[in-house]
């Protein structure tokens, strides 16, 4: 087991005195399957970049320890982590000019767990010709290339930041199904960066909520699942049911009234909620990031 | 195949349940490994080991070890039973709800349930 675990402490990066990453504190737990959610401009990017040592933090610091690093050491500027580390972006990161197998030949010599036939076994499977120079790829065999080289390394600690935008339906399942299988196969810290929240959801082992450079929330993607709940019903009772908890969203229609809140309903406030004639529904994922991570709160 | 407002561990163990009800999984017949479960229904590893591990805990699934997990003999009997104490609540009340609701005598459900014989 050569999973890597992932801290940062107090964490900021700022462009131009703007923060993209406001003093974040979070614990990736190694062996997991992380998914990074946010918005577009939340931060997610520039979090990955920084665990995987591209980017030094303006202050605090990242560290990664566990498996065959032992103690905790930071990223940036270090060779044995960063060989380690494998975050694929969609740009690719690598010169275009040369044939595919090029990249694939680099990617095996700076890999110390790279599987060779894993790798042959991929471009096949994605269809990328090995002899075609990387800059005449279409856009989804690029992203493509990029998502071979990520699982191939086999990386104790590999993070996907939208590698896979670029790629059409039936190449991102692909990739998602061999990530899978590989996965079950050499278990390691993987970090998926996505807004598709619902497109991966069921993938994720544990989630964390990225808004505006700060962390929103983090916990195991089933908890999550059902944390919130939608009461309808007449404005003044929703109000008088919904009185003690925080509401994410509120949407009148006449004298009927929804409102979405976060936290546990235990069957007696069920039951309660029954009996004034309100309704209560679950609320998906995907609603609950929406409303966790809405411009109003 | 999942949705997405409640737990998925618990979504499947409902499912593997339904099987044995229907008798697509019989009794003492190996289930999928966990392993191939997620990667069948493309979902995390972790979370199906979960599904898994509380119908073993419920006596529904048996494990032998380094061999899998497999139907519990009285699984079956088990659920029916399960189901039949909560069939008049879960599935009866609410049909007599919306007979209610849409005007629907329940004279005529009581035919309607005659017609199908007593079996």
């Amino acid at each position: 087991m050569t999973a890597l675990t992932v801290r940062t402490e107090n964490v900021s990066v700022r462009f131009a005195g703007v923060p993209a990453l406001d003093r974040l504190d979070l614990r990736l737990a190694p062996g997991k399957i992380h998914g990074l959610l946010g918005r577009n401009g939340s931060g997610k990017s520039t979090l990955a970049a920084a665990l995987a040592g591209f980017r030094r933090p303006d202050e605090g610091r990242v560290l990664i320890e566990g498996g065959d690093l032992g103690a905790a050491q930071e990223p940036y500027e270090n060779a044995v982590v960063t060989s380690r580390v494998c975050l694929i972006r969609e740009s690719g990161d690598r010169p275009d000019a040369v044939p595919v197998k090029y990249a694939v030949g680099l990617a095996a010599a700076l890999r110390p767990y790279w599987d060779a036939d894993l790798a042959g076994d991929l471009l096949d499977r994605f269809e990328i010709p090995l002899n075609k120079k990387i800059q005449k790829l279409s856009r989804g065999k690029k992203s493509a290339l990029g998502v071979v080289v990520g699982i191939a390394s086999r990386a104790p600690l590999t993070i996907f930041d939208e590698s896979y935008l670029g790629m059409d339906v039936p190449s991102r399942n692909l990739f998602y199904d061999m990530l899978l299988a590989d996965y079950v196969e050499v278990p390691r810290t993987i970090v998926l960066s996505t807004h598709l929240v619902s497109e991966v959801s069921t993938m994720l082992e544990e989630v964390l909520i990225l808004d505006r450079g700060r962390l929103v929330t983090q916990s195991p993607v089933d908890a999550l699942r059902g944390r919130g709940a939608s009461i309808v019903g007449p404005a003044a009772a929703v109000d008088e049911f919904t009185a003690g908890f925080t509401v994410l969203a509120e949407e009148r229609l006449g004298g009927t009234k929804s409102t979405t809140v976060l936290g546990d309903l235990d069957p007696a406030l069920l039951a309660q909620a029954t009996a004034a004639g309100l309704e209560i529904g679950p609320v998906g994922l995907q609603d609950l990031f929406v409303h966790l991570t809405g411009a109003k709160a | 195949m999942f949705d997405d407002r409640s737990p998925i561990y618990l979504q499947i163990a409902e499912q593997i349940k339904n099987d044995i009800v229907s008798g697509a999984l019989a009794e003492d017949e190996q289930v999928m490994s966990t392993n191939q479960y997620a990667a069948f229904y493309r979902i995390n590893p972790a979370t199906a080991a979960k599904g898994f591990a509380q119908l073993v805990d419920d006596g529904i699934l048996y494990k032998k070890r380094g061999i899998g997990m497999f139907v519990t003999p009285n699984a079956r009997d088990l659920l029916r039973t399960g189901r039949r104490d909560s069939f008049f609540a879960d599935v009866v009340d609410p049909m007599i709800r919306e007979a209610k609701a849409i005007g629907i005598p329940l004279n005529d459900i009581l035919q309607h349930v005659r017609s199908y014989g007593d079996a």
